[in-house]
């Protein structure tokens, strides 16, 4: 069986979304990368794939997908395993919990600590504007009502889904990861279960791999 | 005890839910949460929604919050096929679509529902333009993407109705219930496709509980 592929850079949140997935379930992959900076993401090749002209999309045979959490979800369903099991769906309850917190992710956490990963470092870096401080701080003050929730809730469960890590949790690698190389990660500091969370996370084989392509420094 | 929805039958989110239970023709008890008094904030409700929002569910001992995470569960208990979950790439594009309602389409809907109904209506308010402009050209970006798919297939994931389809209904009654109705005009498919969503019994059922006086915000 061909290795799947997945068009985007291998450092964009929203690729490494996918590919966390993917290392989870030891799946064999390809990035093929797309030149940002030279507008590929908007070339007719690449709407073809992703016809909002975005990263990642991806490949499977026959079978092309765009958006991160949908591709992730594929991957997760398709090679599910008696070691990898991020969406429990053999058990209702269980599987409601994991797609709860997996849209908490997207609509909760990500609103709030994104656009202190796009001030912080990808405006700055990568197109050379610089940090918005009011974006930030509203910013910050968004994710601290959302540790909270966080918080209490890792502190009845060891992961977000239940004691058992799920494609809820792994959601919030990427954008966790950069945040983490902003001025303002000891905000983590203050919610003590949400810190060890995460720090187990970092643990993870996937993880690591991952992270070792990532960078923490921004020129 | 039989499941409950918490919140206002006129909220979109909510209305996401009402609608797959209507699908599954499960019994239900809708609970109202009085918005406009801060009810949604108050600790009874923080303990089943800790973002202090709607909708909230319980089923049992089960607590569910955020609308497609519900949706979901409400469609797999009650079996129904809106999720393609017996076929391995069919639900793969039932989710991407679902992924697109919420990045593209409900994203830009929602401010131009807040300015349009909310702010005038519940806030005493005046919309703000620059802000409903600017959503109506995202919208419209969306708009041609979904043309061109609809063009193609009957429905968003392919030539079956899914709850990918269903998830723009809420949204889509406040566009044809506000003053850019007219939008849809220049994409004949979505327009077509649209007119099909509102025309299931179980949207018809739901849009009822949104007009009535008690389902509304203010």
């Amino acid at each position: 069986m061909a290795p799947v592929k997945v068009f985007g850079s291998a450092m964009s949140t929203n690729v490494v979304r996918v590919l966390v997935c993917l290392e989870e379930v030891g799946a064999e992959y390809e990035v093929v990368n797309i030149d940002f900076q030279a507008k590929e993401h908007k070339s007719p090749e690449h709407v073809a794939r992703n016809p909002f002209g975005q990263i990642p999309a991806f490949q499977d045979g026959d079978l092309f997908l765009f958006e991160s959490r949908a591709i992730a979800k594929y991957v997760a369903r398709k090679h599910k395993s008696a070691d990898a099991d991020l969406l429990r769906e053999g058990n209702l309850n269980e599987a409601a919990m994991v797609d709860v917190w997996t849209e908490v992710e997207a609509h909760q956490y990500n609103p709030a600590i994104s656009p202190i990963v796009y001030e912080c470092l990808v405006n700055p870096a990568m197109k050379g504007l610089p940090t918005n401080q009011k974006v930030v701080d509203e910013s910050l003050d968004k994710l601290k009502k959302v540790l909270e929730v966080y918080e209490a809730r890792l502190s009845k469960t060891k992961y977000l889904a239940g004691d058992f890590v799920s494609f809820a949790d792994l959601n919030h690698f990427p954008y966790t990861y950069y945040f983490m190389a902003t001025p303002h990660a000891l905000v983590f500091d203050s919610y003590p279960h949400v810190k060890v969370w995460w720090e187990s996370l970092m643990s993870r084989p996937s993880v690591k791999k991952l992270s070792a392509n990532m960078p923490t420094s921004w020129p | 005890m039989g499941m409950k929805v918490y919140g206002p039958a006129a909220s979109t989110n909510v209305a996401r839910v009402l609608v797959c239970l209507e699908e599954v023709d499960a019994e239900y008890e809708l609970v109202p949460v009085d918005m406009p008094s801060g009810e949604h904030k108050s600790p009874e409700h923080l303990v089943r929604n800790p973002f202090g929002q709607v909708p909230a569910f319980q089923d049992g001992e089960l607590i569910l919050t955020e609308s497609r995470a519900i949706a979901k569960y409400v469609l797999r208990k009650g079996g129904s096929q809106l999720l393609r979950e017996c076929n391995l790439s069919e639900s793969a594009v039932v989710n991407v679509w679902l992924e697109v309602e919420a990045a593209h389409f409900n994203s830009a809907m929602s401010p131009i529902i807040f300015q349009c109904f909310v702010v005038p209506m519940v806030l005493g308010g005046t919309p703000d333009m620059k802000i409903v402009q600017e959503n109506l050209e995202k919208l419209k970006k969306a708009l041609e993407v979904y043309e061109a798919r609809l063009s193609k297939f009957k429905y968003l994931a392919g030539d079956f109705f899914s709850l990918a389809d269903l998830s723009h209904f809420p949204t889509a009654y406040y566009l044809l219930g506000g003053p850019h109705a007219s939008v849809i005009d220049a994409y004949p498919h979505v327009k077509a496709w649209i007119a099909d969503i509102m025309a299931r019994p179980s949207v018809k059922k739901v849009t009822e509980l949104m007009k009535m006086p008690s389902a509304q915000t203010d």
